[in-house]
C-alpha cells in the first residue's frame, strides 16, 4: 500500500459520514422541493443521528446489537479496500458479508416486520448482484485487472467500453440506494404495510450504526459511479464528479415519481437489465478482444 | 508405498471385523481406534510425500501383480453376477443389462488386449493424491466416528427392525478403502475396479434401510453409475487399443506432445460427470438422501462424488478449448446453475445441502473444464474446502434431525435457544460455505476470474447468476437459524459423545482450512499445478494474489474474533418486539381480529413460481442432454 492508498482510505473512514449525512440532506432537500414542500434543513440527518444517539438503550434481544455492529465494521472494511484501490471482487464480497450480518441482525428479532423485511433484503440482493458481478468482471475484461488502483490509473476511461454495463449499474443502484419503487425491504417512510421493514426492531444506537452504515455505503457507491469515468487527468475527475452527482439526481427523481413496485418487477427487471445491458456488452467486450485482438 | 497397501487393506481388515461385531461397545472400540490409524496413516502418507516428492511406484514382485490381477478379476466377477441377480429380483433389467455388458467387455479386453500391455507404474502419489487422502483419511473417519453415536439412535427410532449395523459400518469401512485404492491408481485398471466398488458401497447404503423407496433410489444410483462406469470401460479399451498404455501417467505425457487424447478424456471425464452427480444424473444424488445421514454425509463430502470430481480434476491439463473441455465446462455450468436454483424452492435441509452439493460440483467441475492452471486451482480448494464443510453441516442436520425430530428448516427457528453449541456449529458451517472470507467464497471468486479470462460468456453468466441464488437460499436458512425465540427449552444434552466429537473437529477442521490457506496453497496445490501443467503459457499464475489471501486471513481472524468479544453481550433492557400493538408481551402471539389469542407463525421464502424444483431439474437436465449429445455425435462424426 502506498501513501495514496493509506490518505484515501483515512479519508474515506473520516469524511464518508460527513458526505453521506449531506448528501442525505439533500436528498431530503430535494424530495421535498419535488413535492412542493420546502422540506426539512440540510444538516437534518444529523439532528437526527445525534437524537438518536441520546434515546434510552432498549433492545429486543441480547446478539441484534452484535450483528448491526459487525455490519457496520464490515461496511467501513469494503470501502476502505474500495478507496486502498484493492480488488473489486473483494469489495463485492465483503460488501455481501456485511448486508448479511444486517439481514441476521433482523431475522433474530423474530418480529414479523422484520423479518418479512430481512428476507425482502435477502432478495434485494439476489436481483442486483449478478448486474453488480458483471459490472465487475467489465472492468476486468477492460483492463486485465480487478484493482480499482489499476483501473483509474488508466488513461481511457472505462465508460467509453462499458456503456451498457453502466447504465445496468446505474438501474439496480435504485435497490442499493433504497429508493422507490424498489424499496421492498424497508423505506424511509414508515406509513406502510412493513412499517419500516428491517429496520424495525432497531432503536437508539442500533438504528444511528445502521445509518451511519448507509452514509458509509452509499458513498462507496459512488465512489464505483466515479471508477466509470476517472482516469486520473483533472477533467475527467471533475466529469467523473458530476457523474456521481446526476446518477444520485436521476434516482432522487425516479424515487419520487414511482410507486413501489412488486418484488417480482424487482427481480425480473433487475435480471433482465444485467442479461441484456451487462450480458450484451460483455460479449461486444469478448468479441473486440477474442474477435479483432483489440484492447485497452 | 508400504502405507499405500496399508490405506487400502487396513480399512478392508477393519471392515471386515465390524461385520463380525454385533455389540455396541465393541464396535465403538474398533471404530474408533481404526479411525485413528486411518487418520495417522493418511497424515503420513502425506509427511512422506512431502520429503519424497512425487513419485509412481512399480510393483517388482511379478507374484503380487499376478495375485491381484487374478483377486480383481474374481471379485469383478463375482460383484457382476451379484448386481445381476439384484436387478432381476427387483426387476431392474437395466441394472442387469448393464453388468451383463461392462464386465464381460472388460474381462475380454483383459484377457486380449490388456494382457499384452505391460502396466510400469500402478500406483502413484502426488499432491493432489495427497490432499484426498487427505480428506478421505480425516473427514471421512471422522464421519465413522460419527455414525456410532448415530446408528445408535437410528436403531432406537426403527426399534422391531433387526439390527443390521455391522453391515453398514462393514460398507463404510470397506468405501472408504476403495477410495483409498482410487486415488492412489494409476493403472486405469484399478482404478476401474475400486471405481465399481465405490459404486457398489454407496448402492448397498442408499437400499440400506430396504424400504420400496430405498430399494428405488439405489438401483437409481446403481443404474446411473453402471452408465458412467461403462464410460470407463470403454475408455480403457480405447486407451489400451489406440495408444498401447493403461497408465494415466502415460496419457497425460502423450498429451502433452501433442498426442490428440479427445476420445479418453471425453469418456473418462462422462464416467467422472455420471459419478460426481452432474446434470442429468443428478438424480441419484437426490435420491441418496433416504438413507442414514452419516452416508449422506460420507457420499457429498468425501467420498463417492469426490471421486468423479478427482478423475475429471486430474484430467484438467487435457481440457481447454476442446471437446472435452467443452463438455465439461458447460455441463459443470449448466448443474451449477439450476442445481443453485432449485436449491431456492428447498425447505428440507438435506435437500438443501444436497442441491448445494451438487451446485458445488458443477462448479468444480466447470473449473476443471476450464483447463487452466487458475482455474484448477479453484477446483482443488473447492475440494477441500467443500469436503469439510459439508460434512460438518450434513453431521449438524443429522443431529438436528435426531433431536428435534425434523429436518426442516421452517422447524429449525429458534435453534440458538434449543441447541446453542448445535446452532453455533451450524451457523459456522453454513457461514463457511457462501460468506467471505471464507474458503468457499475465496474459491468461488478464483473460479469466477479463470471462468471470465477463459472468454466463455455463457459459462460466465452461469456463475454470476448462480452464485447470486446461493446467497439467497443460505441467508434464509441462516436467518432462520439466528431467530432468537422467547420460551425454549433446552434439549442438548440428549446429543451423543461421538456425535460432538466429530462436529466440534470437524468445525475445527473448517477453521484451520480456511486459516491456513495460504500456506497450504502455496506448499502443497501450487507445486501440483507446476508439475501437471508444464506447457500453460502464463506460468502458474494465481487469480487470488497472495496479498489478498493474507488480507483474507486477517477477516477470518477478525470475524472469529468479534463474537468472542461482542457477542450476546448488551446491558440494555429487552422490550418486546413490535407487533402493530397487538402482541401479547411474550413475543409469540397477539390478539387476533376476534379478539381471540393467535400464535405468530413465521415462514420463509421458496419462490416455487420462480425456482420450482421439477421446472429447474427438467431444463437442466434436457441442456446438458443436449450438451453431452453434441459430444458424442461430434465424437463419432471424428472417429467415422
Amino acid at each position: 500500500m502506498n501513501t495514496t492508498a493509506i490518505i484515501s482510505v483515512i479519508a474515506y473512514v473520516a469524511l464518508a459520514p460527513a458526505a453521506g449525512g449531506l448528501l442525505a440532506g439533500f436528498d431530503r432537500k430535494i424530495s421535498a422541493r419535488m413535492q412542493g414542500r420546502v422540506g426539512p434543513p440540510l444538516l437534518q440527518p444529523f439532528y437526527d443521528l445525534f437524537k438518536l444517539l441520546e434515546k434510552e438503550p432498549v433492545t429486543v434481544n441480547r446478539v441484534q446489537d452484535f450483528y448491526v455492529l459487525c455490519c457496520l465494521i464490515f461496511m467501513i472494511i469494503t470501502g476502505g479496500f474500495f478507496f486502498a484501490g484493492g480488488s473489486l471482487l473483494l469489495v463485492i464480497f465483503t460488501l455481501t458479508t456485511a448486508s448479511v450480518f444486517m439481514v441476521v441482525a433482523a431475522y433474530s428479532s423474530n418480529s414479523p416486520y422484520a423479518q418479512i423485511g430481512a428476507s425482502r433484503e435477502l432478495l434485494q440482493i439476489m436481483a442486483y448482484e449478478p448486474m453488480v458481478l458483471i459490472t465487475a468482471i467489465g472492468f476486468f475484461i477492460v483492463y486485465r485487472s480487478f484493482n480499482v488502483a489499476d483501473i483509474i490509473a488508466h488513461p481511457a476511461p472505462a465508460v467509453h467500453y462499458l456503456a451498457g454495463i453502466f447504465l445496468g449499474f446505474v438501474f439496480i443502484l435504485t435497490i442499493k440506494f433504497r429508493k422507490s419503487p424498489f424499496d421492498l425491504s424497508m423505506s424511509h417512510h414508515a406509513h406502510q404495510e412493513l412499517v419500516k421493514g428491517l429496520t424495525t426492531e432497531f432503536s437508539g444506537k442500533t438504528l444511528a450504526m445502521i445509518e451511519l452504515s448507509h452514509w458509509y455505503e452509499n458513498i462507496f457507491l459512488l465512489g464505483f459511479v466515479f471508477l466509470f469515468f476517472a482516469n486520473g487527468t483533472t477533467q475527467w475527475t471533475v466529469i467523473a464528479v458530476l457523474a456521481c452527482l446526476l446518477a444520485y439526481f436521476l434516482e432522487i427523481f425516479i424515487d419520487n415519481s414511482y410507486a413501489r413496485m412488486k418484488w417480482q418487477i424487482a427481480v425480473n427487471s433487475s435480471w433482465i437489465v444485467a442479461l441484456t445491458a451487462g450480458g450484451v456488452n460483455l460479449l461486444v467486450l469478448y468479441f473486440a478482444i477474442f474477435g479483432f485482438g483489440l484492447g485497452v | 508405498m508400504a502405507v499405500i497397501f496399508f490405506l487400502i487393506l487396513f480399512p478392508l481388515a477393519a471392515a471386515l471385523i465390524l461385520l463380525a461385531v454385533k455389540n455396541d461397545t465393541a464396535r465403538g472400540v474398533v471404530v474408533i481406534a481404526a479411525s485413528v490409524v486411518i487418520g495417522a496413516a493418511s497424515v503420513l502418507l502425506a509427511v512422506q510425500h512431502y520429503f519424497s516428492g512425487d513419485a509412481l511406484y512399480h510393483i517388482a514382485d511379478e507374484f503380487i501383480n499376478e495375485i491381484v490381477e487374478y483377486a480383481m478379476t474374481a471379485i469383478e466377477v463375482c460383484l457382476a453376477v451379484i448386481v445381476f441377480a439384484l436387478g432381476i429380483k427387483h426387476k431392474k433389467y437395466l441394472a442387469s443389462a448393464l453388468a451383463a455388458v461392462q464386465t464381460p467387455l472388460m474381462l475380454w479386453f483383459e484377457r486380449s488386449t490388456g494382457r499384452l500391455i505391460e502396466v510400469k507404474n500402478p500406483l502413484v502419489v502426488d499432491n493432489l493424491t495427497v490432499i484426498m487422502t487427505l480428506i478421505v483419511g480425516i473427514v471421512g473417519t471422522l464421519i465413522c466416528v460419527y455414525a456410532l453415536g448415530y446408528m445408535k439412535d437410528f436403531q432406537r427410532h426403527n426399534h422391531g427392525a433387526p439390527d443390521r449395523r455391522p453391515w453398514f459400518f462393514f460398507l463404510l469401512f470397506l468405501f472408504l478403502a476403495a477410495m483409498f485404492g482410487l486415488v492412489t491408481s494409476n493403472n486405469l485398471v484399478w482404478m476401474y475396479f475400486f471405481w465399481e466398488i465405490t459404486t457398489l458401497c454407496s448402492f448397498f447404503l442408499i437400499g440400506f434401510t430396504k424400504t420400496p423407496e430405498a430399494v428405488n433410489n439405489s438401483f437409481r444410483a446403481l443404474i446411473m453409475n453402471l452408465l458412467g462406469g461403462l464410460g470407463f470401460a470403454l475408455a480403457i479399451m480405447v486407451a489400451g487399443n489406440w495408444y498401447q498404455t493403461l497408465e494415466i501417467s502415460q496419457l497425460l505425457a502423450m498429451a502433452q506432445q501433442g498426442i490428440d487424447m479427445t476420445v479418453p478424456v471425453v469418456l473418462l471425464s462422462f464416467a467422472g460427470i455420471a459419478k460426481a452427480a452432474q446434470m442429468p444424473f443428478n438424480s441419484w444424488l437426490l435420491g441418496a438422501m433416504v438413507a442414514p445421514t452419516p452416508t449422506s454425509a460420507l457420499l457429498h463430502s468425501s467420498t463417492m462424488v469426490k471421486a468423479g470430481v478427482f478423475l475429471i480434476v486430474k484430467l484438467s491439463p487435457l481440457m481447454g478449448w476442446n471437446l472435452g473441455g467443452f463438455m465439461v465446462m458447460m455441463v459443470g455450468g449448466i448443474t451449477f446453475l439450476m442445481a443453485s436454483f432449485a436449491a431456492v424452492s428447498q425447505s428440507n435441509a438435506k435437500r438443501v445441502l444436497a442441491y448445494s452439493t451438487v451446485a458445488n460440483l458443477g462448479l468444480i467441475v466447470a473449473c476443471a473444464g476450464v483447463g487452466t492452471p487458475a482455474a484448477a486451482w479453484a477446483a482443488v480448494m473447492l475440494i477441500i474446502f467443500h469436503a469439510v464443510t459439508k460434512s460438518l453441516l450434513f453431521l449438524c442436520v443429522g443431529t438436528a434431525e435426531h433431536n428435534i425430530g425434523s429436518r426442516d428448516i421452517e422447524d429449525m427457528d429458534g435453534l440458538f435457544d434449543r441447541m446453542p453449541r448445535l446452532a453455533a456449529l451450524m451457523t459456522a458451517g453454513i457461514s463457511a460455505m457462501f460468506l467471505a472470507p471464507f474458503g468457499m467464497l475465496v474459491s468461488k471468486w478464483a473460479a469466477l476470474q479463470a471462468v471470465v479470462v477463459s472468454g466463455n460468456l455463457p459459462l460466465v453468466l452461469f456463475v454470476v447468476f448462480g452464485s447470486s441464488v446461493t446467497l439467497f437460499y443460505w441467508g434464509k436458512w441462516l436467518g432462520k437459524m439466528t431467530a432468537v425465540m422467547a420460551g425454549r427449552e433446552n434439549i442438548q444434552r440428549q446429543v451423543h459423545a461421538e456425535e460432538w466429537t466429530a462436529l466440534c473437529a470437524l468445525t475445527a477442521l473448517v477453521v484451520i482450512a480456511c486459516l491456513t490457506f495460504p500456506i497450504y496453497s502455496d506448499k502443497i496445490v501450487v507445486p501440483y499445478l507446476m508439475t501437471a501443467f508444464p506447457n500453460a503459457r502464463e506460468g502458474v499464475a494465481l487469480a487470488v494474489s497472495s496479498d489478498n489471501m493474507w488480507i483474507l486471513v486477517v477477516m477470518i481472524a477478525l470475524i472469529i474474533l468479534l463474537p468472542l468479544m461482542f457477542f450476546g453481550k448488551t446491558k440494555k433492557k429487552i422490550v418486546p418486539i413490535y407487533m402493530a400493538g397487538a402482541g401479547l408481551g411474550d413475543d409469540l402471539s397477539f390478539t387476533g381480529a376476534m379478539q381471540e389469542k393467535k400464535e405468530v407463525s413465521l415462514r420463509n421464502w421458496y419462490m416455487e413460481g420462480y425456482f420450482g424444483e421439477k421446472k429447474m431439474n427438467r431444463i437442466g437436465v434436457t441442456a446438458a442432454c443436449v450438451v453431452l449429445a453434441i459430444t458424442f455425435s461430434m465424437l463419432l462424426g471424428g472417429m467415422l
